[in-house]
């Protein structure tokens, strides 16, 4: 409520602190990303940092270190920016403040479609599984919504998780049961079960650029619509918003953007819920500014989760995915202890 | 006409009984004839005759291997997990007056496995410590989400929303223990991911077995407080029941005897939540359901294993046999909750 503009104050046509966040995550940005090339099982220095980043004839080996992490860094970055601005664009649709696509299931529903192609349809490029994961995403997201929101009083935060939990449990022991007969197949595939921007190379990126640049256009244009669907159906049809529309598209985009990082990295959890609500508890509910901020913070936590990972987990590598579900999950629990009774 | 009623509500209660015997003594049939499919089948099919000798001590060739190393401590952590997990489940269903307030939804049974993996792949401990860590895991995890979740008011959709979150940390926490673990540990650790029979020894399962055996007789006696909490709480309190004090009680014997059963088996996924309102089908409300919901979790984990072992060419283990046939009940049940419109 602090961002609408109490009368007599001139409107605004930023939210409050609206320049000072993005510059502080403009330079959070920056920093997660040099330190993403510069740390992992080789730290590299300044100096190698700048051959590798600015100096392409420079032919040392920790030049070559860094180029190599550029991809990676660039894959997390536009993997959480997808996942924040979908998790931003289900909690809107659904006016429900925990929707994530993994507490929904979406995640999972993505992985199982993907392991069914793999081990019965011999697919292997990723150009064809980004599909398979996002009409498995969208018949999750179908799904999930669709028992959570029977009865009476439609889709409540409980009656979501729990039918994205169950959803989540059927579809996880079938991907259990595809795997275990096929463990040598399925060994490179392990990421399925936990998310990761390790193998991530230009491919990757590039595989996933069209879907991001659908997903983040569609998001723009409906964002305006998703302010006056925050005041209920009654007041938004009123303003002229066609509803059902917006929903459809938002919807549709929010899953695009989650299927497809899915598919990429495997199901990376709660960053959709971390980053929406950490902006949306600094600027304010204007979705016009959340979604863009969203994707910023989203790929931040994303990058530092990945660079935290290579020292937690030395001298392997920590999957993101698990990081992300430990910092995440706490934030649904404040939501659920702040939480009127009757909204539950 | 008073006399009528009477005789009415005595005939109605003793139908209810010979129910009650009828179906306690049906399920205990099946869970021995499971037991006994459990200690003949395999790589080689044993007769009931070769069977019984080698539990007598008598040596059979090759058999005595197969039964006494194998399928025996198989057949016993299944049938005194699946005891626990459907008797524990019953418990905190019963308590919490919801079905889906069960220890797999709200995460203790993810609690125990947790401690458990710390213990064998950080600690290198012992087996009795990492029991005994199992249960301070699970009565743990209780404590925090009780604690969270009570707040200005006490609500179970609150605690459950909790519980999941903590879940989500507990699993994150495994995986990275898994991770970082030597690879020699993670066949035993993998265990508690999923749920398995797979390689149970005795030695393992007897803190479970004397757990169980101890706690049985308590839940069953403080049943008859439960059978008045089902009431609701007020009613209890008019009646004498100290509510505290056998929520108390019940919690802890349910946590126990759950922990224990997770550190033998895994977390082995549904038993918990499906034993408890099968049973309440197939006798009925009215008596207390300790014993027949204890057998049908016993029912789902020896057959669940059974049908992981011999139903496919691969062999699965018993907690993605249950998972599967689990979660659309789970599915089926908030379905119909929601038609209602509370949970």
């Amino acid at each position: 409520m602090k961002s609408l503009p109490s009368t007599g104050e001139k409107q605004r046509l930023l939210p409050k602190h609206f320049v000072a966040v993005v510059a502080l995550l403009l330079i959070l940005l920056l920093i997660s990303v040099l330190m993403s090339l510069a740390f992992g099982s080789r730290t590299i220095g300044l100096g190698g940092l700048m051959d590798g980043l600015f100096h392409p004839s420079v032919e040392s080996h920790e030049a070559s270190v860094v180029r190599q992490r550029i991809a990676r860094t660039v894959f997390g970055l536009i993997c959480g920016a997808a996942l924040g601005v979908s998790g931003a664009l289900m909690q809107s649709v659904t006016r429900n403040p925990i929707a994530d696509p993994s507490i929904l299931g979406v995640n999972t529903g993505a992985s199982l479609f993907v392991v069914c192609g793999i081990a019965f349809f011999s697919i292997s490029s990723p150009s064809e599984y980004i599909w398979l994961a996002i009409i498995g995403a969208m018949l999750t997201a179908i799904f999930v919504f669709g028992i959570g929101s029977m009865g009476a009083s439609g889709a409540t935060p409980l009656k979501l998780v729990l039918a994205g939990a169950a959803t989540t449990a059927i579809l996880s022991s079938l991907v259990t049961a595809i795997q275990i007969p096929r463990m040598n197949v399925m060994d490179q595939f392990r990421f399925w079960q936990v998310g990761s921007v390790g193998s991530a190379s230009w491919e990757s990126v590039q595989i996933f650029i069209p879907f991001l640049v659908v997903g983040l256009v569609i998001a723009l244009f409906v964002a305006p619509a998703l302010n006056a669907l925050a005041l209920g159906d009654e007041v938004a049809t009123g303003l002229g918003v066609r509803t059902g529309v917006v929903r459809i598209f938002a919807a549709f985009a929010g899953v695009l953007l989650c299927g497809a990082a899915t598919a990429l990295a495997g199901p990376i959890g709660f960053i959709g819920l971390l980053a929406t609500h950490v902006i949306r508890l600094v600027i304010g509910p204007d979705v016009r500014f959340l979604m863009p901020l969203a994707a910023l913070c989203g790929a931040i936590i994303l990058v530092i989760s990945d660079v935290v990972g290579r020292f937690l987990g030395s001298p392997g590598e920590l999957e993101v995915g698990i990081l992300t579900a430990f910092i995440g999950a706490p934030i649904l629990i404040l939501i659920t202890m702040k939480a009127k009774m009757k909204s539950i | 006409m008073i006399n009528e009623t009477m005789n009415a509500i005595i005939k109605a209660r003793k139908s209810r009984q010979r129910r009650y015997i009828f179906v306690t003594v049906l399920l205990a049939v099946i869970t021995i004839a499971l037991a006994c499919a459990m200690m003949m089948l395999g790589n080689t099919i044993y007769p009931v005759r070769d069977v019984v000798r080698v539990l007598f001590g008598e040596t059979v060739p090759g058999a005595s291997f197969a039964i006494n190393e194998i399928r025996l401590p198989r057949t016993v952590a299944g049938l005194f997990a699946g005891f626990a997990f459907g008797a524990g489940g019953y418990i905190f269903q019963t308590m919490l007056r919801n079905p889906l307030a069960n220890p797999n939804v709200i995460g203790i049974t993810t609690g125990s496995s947790a401690a458990a993996v710390f213990c064998i792949i950080i600690l290198h401990t012992s087996s009795t410590v990492v029991s005994l860590a199992a249960v301070i895991g699970g009565l743990v995890t209780v404590a925090i989400i009780y604690g969270l979740s009570k707040g200005s008011s006490f609500s179970i959709g609150r605690l459950i929303l909790i519980g999941i979150g903590i879940q989500a940390m507990l699993n994150a926490f495994i995986s990275y223990l898994m991770l970082i673990g030597k690879t020699s540990d993670l066949p035993t650790a993998l265990r508690w991911l999923s749920g398995s029979l797979n390689g149970a020894e005795l030695e393992m399962t007897f803190p479970l077995i004397v757990a169980v055996i101890i706690a049985t007789p308590i839940l069953i006696y403080f049943a008859k407080h439960l059978e008045m909490l089902e009431l609701g709480e007020q009613a209890a309190t008019s009646l004498g029941v100290n509510t505290n004090q056998t929520r108390a009680i019940l919690m802890i014997c349910a946590v126990i005897v759950i922990a224990l059963a997770t550190a033998t088996t895994g977390p082995i996924a549904f038993v918990a939540f499906l034993a408890g309102p099968i049973a309440q089908r197939l006798v009925g409300v009215g008596f207390s359901n300790i014993v027949p919901a204890g057998l049908i979790g016993i029912i789902l984990v020896l057959g669940g294993d059974l049908i992981g072992q011999f139903a496919f060419e691969t062999r699965y283990p018993v907690g993605v046999i249950t998972g599967i046939i689990g979660a659309p009940y789970l599915i089926y049940l908030l379905i119909r909750i929601n038609r209602k419109g509370d949970i």
